[in-house]
């Protein structure tokens, strides 16, 4: 079959005619994956809720976006309120953030009714690898650094062993360690519905008085 | 080599070798070693003596097998610096294993792969420190404090003053700097404050004494090591004047490996440019990159990957920078 | 021509990642571990074969001033469709490969391979063409997945070999890529030599 020359009328046939099948193929797709691409977004997020909340069968009652001024900047945690399959209020999950050693460290962790660390997870960092990037396994309940079912409701934020508190810094990483500690702290803060500026103005205190 | 060179006369023979020049930098790094002894201990001993011994080693080992090349270069002392740099680099706690992992990238990756001495583009020793750095960041970065003579992998750890000086950046806090040693026991190694560092940064005196011995020795100008002192004295001065957060110029100066970096790792004869112009060139970017690195980079240290950047400037820095001909006629 | 040897070009021969040293991006930044690796492969294969097929098929409608915006439209179409699917049926792998799904549009392989062969031959060379590339890419990045999982976090195929103080972190980095393909290409060198 000889090629179709490349006269105008020629190319812009073809291309429109490419265009057409294509975007149509494409339609035809996104048709179909739409709905799964949905669900598993839902899903991602849902998931890391059950794992921070430590129980299967939950509903997310209520999501609330509270924004907040800690040291003097705007943040942004997101409240998620949680209920179980009988629909009693067991706790929340909260997304908070802070200024890691190498960027913003983001978590999201769960409380119950009582104000206890039920769980967390990282859901965004920038540490160095190898030191600060330990801290999604670090904190956890087999970790060195254990915070899993910490109290927070006496009012007494947690606080690293280097500042004089008893949470085990991350082995040379004590930057890391308490950018996330303040993360925690500023999530208890919100979910308690104080001003999460005081929990981490209260750290700062610690530290200072450790000098 | 059996090969007839020929050139012009008058053939005058200098006494300068590759071996004179190799074991005069080796002499002057005995200072540092046998003060690293006096604060670390055995650790110290343990961690240059494998660095040495696996640098030699991989040297032999490669040249014979690898490369099967007939030269004995083992013999010429390149290996055996690379070994001790490398050593002087590490935390005199590290295991024997991850030494000789790092000498054998020094050696096999840095130096060989480019056809060894002479054709390396970068510090073999300062890529096998960045390496390890890089790959075992925990044990690389816990530094064991001075004064513990009989240990080795059990050491204490603490803090380095750069470590100290990064927090207060980082937290904006400038009280942190008060646990920094003072001025004197960074000269003299940090032992009173309880300070740590890696094996050969630990004393800038015994340092300072080696850069005079080779100064005398003219082993080496002082172009390279003068410019980035001064460097860094400047820029971290102005930092410090304008916000105290930043630390104070001389004790900048004097901890982390900014002397041993500027005296025995940047002025490599291999990885240096070649006129005094370009070596200032070198030595003022050197200076700049620390400064940064220190200050805003993730890693308190800054001076191994300054010289290492600097390493791969060094081939542009020979072709714009030329020394005059002789007899050339200045153009008007 | 010889499907054969058309298949056995793009393993050995025309090796796109040990030999032509084409489409690095994709082969130093996702082969932090061997599924990594083999994903991206696969992925890559998919899109190389389908390029290929529906290129040949309408090579001979193509004006040849714009073959080139033609070939882009069907290379990128064919890349939004596996994203797609990925993001609605494998997640996880979607996920760790993240940016490099839709950069496939503007790997250098897919593009080379639809100029150098599929423009000029028939749809069953041309799959095969597909075939032997892809899985020539696929195999390379598979083994330097592997090599730099194995030394980087003591694992191949998320099976634990070596326990964690022995990781070697670099080989995880950028870095450990740069220098693992470098060790892979000489070694592939003398091999082809000898």
């Amino acid at each position: 079959m000889k090629k179709l020359e490349s006269s105008l009328t020629n190319m812009v046939v073809v291309l429109v005619a490419v265009a057409v099948i294509t975007g149509g193929l494409l339609a035809w797709v996104n048709n179909f994956t739409a709905e799964p691409i949905r669900v598993q977004k839902e899903l991602v997020l849902a998931e890391g809720i059950k794992s921070v909340m430590g129980v299967d069968d939950i509903t997310v009652t209520e999501k609330d976006t509270i924004t907040e001024n800690v040291d003097g900047k705007d943040c942004e945690f997101v409240l998620h309120k949680v209920s179980d399959a009988t629909g009693k209020f067991i706790g929340a999950a909260v997304e908070s953030s802070s200024m890691g050693f190498g960027g913003d460290l983001k978590l999201l962790v769960g409380f119950d009714a009582e104000g206890k660390v039920l769980g967390y997870t990282v859901l965004q960092h920038s540490e160095t690898p190898g030191l600060g990037a330990k801290a999604d396994k670090w904190f956890q309940k087999d970790g060195k650094g254990n915070i899993i079912g910490r109290d927070l409701s006496d009012g007494k934020p947690l606080v690293v062993d280097k500042d004089g508190g008893d949470v085990d810094a991350i082995t040379a990483s004590t930057i890391t360690t308490r950018a996330f500690l303040k993360a925690v702290n500023q999530a208890y803060a919100v979910y308690a519905g104080q001003d999460a500026d005081a929990s981490s103005g209260a750290s700062k205190r610690a530290h200072s008085g450790e000098e | 080599m059996g090969k007839l060179i020929v050139s012009l006369s008058p053939h005058a023979h200098g006494t300068d070798s590759v071996e004179r020049n190799m074991y005069g930098v080796i002499i002057a790094l005995l200072p540092a070693l046998i003060v690293s002894f006096f604060y670390f201990g055995i650790g110290s001993l343990v961690v240059c003596a494998a660095s040495v011994v696996s640098c030699v080693f991989f040297e032999w080992l490669i040249n014979r097998f690898v490369l099967k090349s007939d030269r004995l270069t083992v013999c010429d002392g390149s290996a055996i610096l690379t070994g001790l740099l490398l050593g002087f680099n590490l935390p005199s706690n590290l295991p024997v294993w991850i030494i000789v992992l790092g000498a054998l990238v020094a050696i096999g990756v840095a130096k060989m792969t480019f056809g060894g001495l002479g054709c390396n583009v970068f510090n073999p020793a300062l890529v096998g420190r960045c390496f390890l750095l890089v790959s075992f960041p925990a044990q690389m970065t816990s530094w064991p404090v001075v004064g513990q003579l009989g240990s080795y992998l059990d050491a204490e750890t603490g803090a380095t003053p750069l470590s100290l000086m990064k927090t207060a950046i980082k937290t904006g806090d400038a009280s942190v700097l008060n646990d920094l040693p003072d001025s004197l026991h960074l000269l003299l190694g940090n032992n009173a404050m309880g300070g740590a560092g890696t094996i050969g940064e630990v004393c800038a005196l015994a340092l300072i004494i080696g850069l005079v011995y080779m100064l005398w020795k003219k082993i080496i100008t002082w172009h390279i090591p003068v410019s980035i002192i001064a460097t860094v004295f400047v820029v971290s001065g102005l930092l410090h004047l304008a916000n105290p957060v930043y630390a104070d110029p001389v004790a900048v100066v004097l901890s982390g490996g900014l002397m041993l970096g500027a005296i025995f790792m940047a002025t490599d004869y291999v990885t240096s440019p070649m006129t005094h112009k370009g070596q200032l060139i070198y030595g003022v970017a050197i200076g700049l990159l620390t400064v940064l690195i220190r200050n805003w980079g993730s890693y308190p240290e800054g001076m191994s990957f300054a010289i290492l950047i600097m390493n791969a400037f060094t081939p542009l820095i020979n072709t714009y920078v030329k020394p005059k001909r002789f007899g050339e006629v200045l153009q008007k | 021509m010889n499907c054969f040897k058309i298949l056995m070009n793009g393993i050995v021969k025309e090796n796109p990642t040990f030999v032509l040293l084409l489409g690095m991006c994709p082969t130093l930044a996702t082969t932090t571990s061997a599924v990594n690796g083999m994903s991206m492969g696969l992925a890559t294969m998919f899109v190389l074969i389908c390029s290929n097929l529906a290129i040949s098929l309408i090579k001979s409608l193509t004006p040849d001033m714009v073959r080139i915006p033609v070939f882009v439209v069907v290379i990128a179409s064919f890349v939004t469709i596996l994203q797609m699917c990925l993001e609605a049926y494998l997640p996880s792998i979607n996920k760790s490969l993240g940016i490099y799904i839709p950069l496939i549009v503007v790997n250098c392989i897919i593009l080379g391979r639809a100029e150098a062969f599929a423009c000029k031959n028939g749809p069953v060379a041309s799959l095969f063409d597909g075939i032997g590339i892809g899985l020539g890419f696929t195999l390379a990045l598979t083994v330097l997945g592997m090599v730099r999982e194995l030394l980087g976090a003591g694992s191949v195929f998320g099976v634990v070999l070596l326990p964690e103080t022995y990781n070697v972190l670099l080989f995880v980095l950028p870095p450990g890529a740069f220098i693992t393909l470098g060790f892979l290409i000489a070694i592939v060198n003398k091999f082809k030599k000898a």
